[in-house]
């Protein structure tokens, strides 16, 4: 059992007032709060161990660099990857799609073949394949959901084709809140020899993940979608993927030896991570993630459950409400309508009475278009939120009703 | 009256609230009461696309040459701010909407519903306003 409040103690942003109101953070989809122990790795990295990784030999270099590969050991574990050197840091998980899209698509992709995802793809699943289609002469192929916002996988098998080079697919969907059950996709894909790319943005933070058991190629996920940094990310690769691609970026610190006439690359993971990497922000990752662990994921999953139970309940109190995604696996996402109330008047007036929520579109337009929809209001719970600020939603929503209606 | 002196109108009216609720309510009682754009107008040629509303808006000119406006959105707060915009700019000539500004609205604070950022079609709308006003005080 997580003691809530105490808990809360731990994000010190959660603690302020908004337009006079106390906020009430349910937009944790979009971006997730950091625990103060976060910040305070951040800050000290700053202020004492500042140095450049995997260059020059003098102290703080040597400190950072261990601190730098430890990241790399911790996101290991919690990913449960047979190998530190397949986890490579990128900018979020947009770079790491891309970064797939780029080098998988170079030496695998021809013209003709076929990259499938499914309708309820975030755009960045969606835009890189796209534009590796158009480079190639490749074409999208799509599995489409059903009305409670599940992935019709009966259509695999046919959408599966000998022209299929990868599948990829998202572990939640970031507007629905469904988990796919991407181990059973995955055996499904590699059945047919098709390997598969999991975007693990919204399932990382809410569902214990294990890519080995799992089975998938590549996943990828953001570190400040998980109580992490902005600007760090994460691509895991099965070592013989990403042993045979090559890399997407060139420059420094991924290259063994550099001449006019030939460069020679290094070694898995340095050859995926040119330039100056985003070091502070994969050490402050890994503080994350062992924030994480000692909270422990189950307890984290079972409050998030109770939470997501609740606040479905009290929300259909709403006359006229309307959830989409009512898969019966689903994380603490709440996408709705009210009646034909538009979703950005009753984001302002949530605004305005402290609760942040994202209306819009949620950069899933197809999704969107499935429902014929332009958008819905989402309501993003975590770990930290409280059944009061669920009845606190309830009760804005209810006065909003009243002054739209 | 002036555009400048509407502005000053319209800050006074929203000075009785100091909740933000009743302001916002006094916007959706505007937005409710904006008389309906022609659905000749309610067309692609004259929408306005935003992220989160769209926003429709034609302009013409009266027989004194002066611009007449109107203006529709799906999104009932956005249409209660296009009812301050129309009331601001709509009768004035050309000439007076090419160089007004939208001042009264970072008084009033409702600046952040015409920030980019919010994409609900009325920052382009203002921009779409003083684009008239250049274009029909050319035409004159």
């Amino acid at each position: 059992m997580l003691d809530i409040q105490k808990i809360r103690k731990d994000f010190p942003i959660l603690d302020q007032q908004v337009y006079g109101k106390p906020l009430v953070y349910l937009d944790n989809g979009a971006t997730t709060q950091k625990p103060r122990v976060v910040l305070e790795t951040i800050e000290r990295l700053y202020d004492r161990e500042n140095s450049n990784v995997h260059r020059g030999g003098h102290h703080l270099s040597v400190i950072t660099t261990e601190h730098y590969e430890a990241a790399r050991e911790t996101v290991r574990q919690f990913i449960h990857a047979a190998h530190a050197h397949e986890i490579i840091f990128t900018h979020g998980t947009t770079s790491s799609i891309n970064a797939v899209a780029f080098s998988f698509g170079e030496k695998y992709v021809r013209a003709g073949d076929e990259i499938l995802l499914t309708e309820m793809e975030h755009h960045a699943n969606i835009v890189p394949w796209q534009m590796l289609c158009e480079r190639k002469g490749a074409s999208l192929k799509v599995i489409p959901v059903n009305e409670a916002g599940e992935l019709r996988l009966e259509t695999l098998d046919t959408l599966i084709t000998e022209k299929t080079r990868l599948l990829a697919v998202t572990q939640v969907s970031n507007v629905l809140g469904t988990v796919n059950p991407v181990k059973e996709i995955v055996e499904i894909a590699h059945r047919h020899g098709v390997p598969v790319l999991v975007d693990g943005a919204q399932g990382i933070q809410h569902e214990i993940t294990d890519v080995t058991d799992m089975d998938c190629d590549f996943y990828v996920f953001s570190g400040h979608k998980i109580y992490g940094p902005t600007g760090i990310g994460v691509l895991y690769g099965k070592e013989k993927w990403l042993e045979e691609m090559p890399p997407y970026q060139g420059g420094g610190d991924m290259i063994k030896k550099v001449t006019f006439e030939k460069t020679i690359y290094e070694d898995l993971p340095l050859k995926f991570e040119a330039g100056t990497m985003n070091y502070i922000g994969a050490i402050g990752l890994a503080t994350a993630l062992d924030y994480l662990r000692d909270l422990g994921l189950e307890n984290i999953m079972a409050w998030e459950q109770e939470l997501l139970d609740y606040a479905t309940a009290r929300l259909k109190e709403v006359p006229e409400l309307k959830i989409y995604g009512n898969s019966s696996h689903k994380t603490a996402i709440l996408s709705f309508l009210i009646g034909d109330l538009h979703h950005s008047d009753v984001g302002t007036l949530l605004d305005k009475l402290g609760v942040a929520v994202r209306t819009g579109h949620h950069c899933a337009q197809p999704l969107c278009d499935h429902y014929g929809i332009a958008g819905t209001v989402r309501a993003s719970f975590t770990f930290y939120n409280t059944k009061e600020e669920a009845d606190w939603l309830l009760n804005s929503l209810l006065r909003i009703v009243e002054m739209l209606k | 009256m002036s555009i400048q002196d509407i502005q000053e109108e319209i800050v006074e009216e929203f000075s009785v609230y100091d909740d933000w609720m009743d302001k916002y309510n006094y916007l959706i009682e505007l937005g409710k009461d904006l008389p309906p754009i022609d659905p000749k107008y309610k067309t692609d040629q004259y929408l306005i696309e935003g992220c989160t509303s769209r926003v429709w808006l034609h302009a013409g000119l009266d027989r004194e040459g002066k611009m007449v406006l109107t203006a529709d959105s799906d999104a009932i707060i956005t249409r209660g701010i296009i009812a301050l915009l129309i009331r601001v700019f709509s009768g004035h000539t050309p000439e007076e909407v090419k160089n007004a500004d939208t001042a009264f609205l970072d008084r009033i604070g409702l600046q952040e519903h015409l920030s980019p950022t919010r994409a609900n079609g009325l920052a382009s709308m203002v921009r779409q306003i003083r684009m008239y006003a250049v274009a029909l005080s050319a035409q004159k």
